[in-house]
């Protein structure tokens, strides 16, 4: 549920940049979801596709979203493991003491724009 | 001719929100308002809790609540029936969490002369007004028993944003399989410098704790170390 205030965000950070970038219209803006940033893509494009028909320069703009895997590090043991797999338990030492490295984030990467 | 050019932004979506969230943070340092934000599932008990909290507070400081809801104003009303501090209800329009703007469009709608807290009962979620600062200063969220001990684990956004939990609705500890020792373990693995007060706002078990908890961040902030 959260997509469509995360959607609201996007646009008006799109839309700062446009004005700043002096561009008439945008056809595509890219976005980088971590696989464990709460977000799901599926829920963010159909927000997406829903707000910017609102929208002025971004009207037609379509959404790509770009993945980026979770990756947890092991302070125990010094290694690196994919987190969607094995949560917060280090599977090489079964230690606890772990922190997320990627994964998290929700970028606005790139527009493609017209001007 | 039309030139198609590529931008690159590189920049986090909550970049905008977490720079407008510092902006009111340092705007209501300025205008002495403690603002607290108040998180949690629906049916914890956020609005009982608070009801109990002003009683315990308002003469000793001024207080103001900002009631968040997707629709209604059966908080806001409520608030006021109850204690008589001023509350003005916000409408976040389907969304499921309040932003710093948002807070700030309810600021804007609170007389602020004479009141040094200022509490924000955010939509009852356990996701999403975790991800958005609102600018306030301290954050808090009440777990009710019935919920289950293990939300720490499930929600491990909103646990580590906080600095104080509470957990309510202790009268029926002893009819829910609620460990109370494995709840504050596993807030303090996701977060090791949260506090964690057990209460209930129904008996008012605890409300002084909070009340003191309050009065204590309130202090602090404003740079004094002397509260007793």
């Amino acid at each position: 549920m959260h997509e469509l205030g995360i959607v609201f965000h996007c646009i008006k950070e799109v839309n700062a940049v446009a004005v700043k970038n002096d561009v008439k219209k945008i056809n595509s803006v890219t976005v980088e979801i971590g696989e464990v940033s709460t977000v799901i893509p599926y829920y963010f494009e159909d927000c997406w596709n829903w707000a910017v028909k609102k929208e002025t320069i971004l009207k037609d703009a379509k959404i790509h979203i770009e993945r980026i895997e979770a990756i947890t590090h092991c302070e125990s043991c010094g290694k690196d493991y994919p987190t969607v797999r094995y949560g917060k338990i280090c599977p090489h030492c079964k230690s606890e003491h772990t922190f997320l490295l990627t994964g998290n984030e929700i970028l606005i990467k790139e527009i493609e724009a017209v001007e | 001719m039309e030139r198609i050019r590529v931008i690159e932004i590189k920049k986090s979506v909550f970049e905008d929100n977490d720079r407008d969230a510092d902006r009111l943070r340092a705007e209501l340092k300025e205008k002495g308002v403690f603002l607290l934000n108040l998180m949690s599932s629906p049916g914890s008990g956020k609005t009982t809790t608070l009801i109990q909290t002003i009683n315990a507070l308002k003469d000793k400081i001024g207080i103001a609540v900002m009631e968040a809801d997707i629709d209604s104003d059966v908080d806001a009303k409520k608030i006021f029936a109850a204690t008589g501090v001023q509350s003005v209800q916000l409408h976040t329009g389907g969304m499921c969490h309040l932003d710093a703007e948002m807070t700030r469009q309810g600021v804007a709608g609170l007389d602020l002369e004479k009141v040094d807290l200022a509490i924000l009962e955010n939509v009852g979620n356990l996701v999403c007004p975790a991800e958005f600062d609102t600018g306030a200063a301290k954050n808090c969220m009440i777990l009710s028993v019935p919920e289950g001990h293990d939300k720490p684990l499930k929600y491990p956004l909103m646990f580590s944003v906080c600095d104080l939990v509470l957990i309510n609705k202790m009268d029926v500890l002893d009819y829910f399989d609620f460990d109370l020792e494995l709840c504050k373990e596993y807030v303090k693995r996701r977060n090791p410098n949260a506090e964690v007060i057990p209460i209930c706002a129904k008996t008012g078990e605890g409300i002084d704790l909070f009340a003191r908890w309050i009065l204590k961040q309130i202090q602090l902030w404003k740079g004094e170390d002397n509260y007793a």
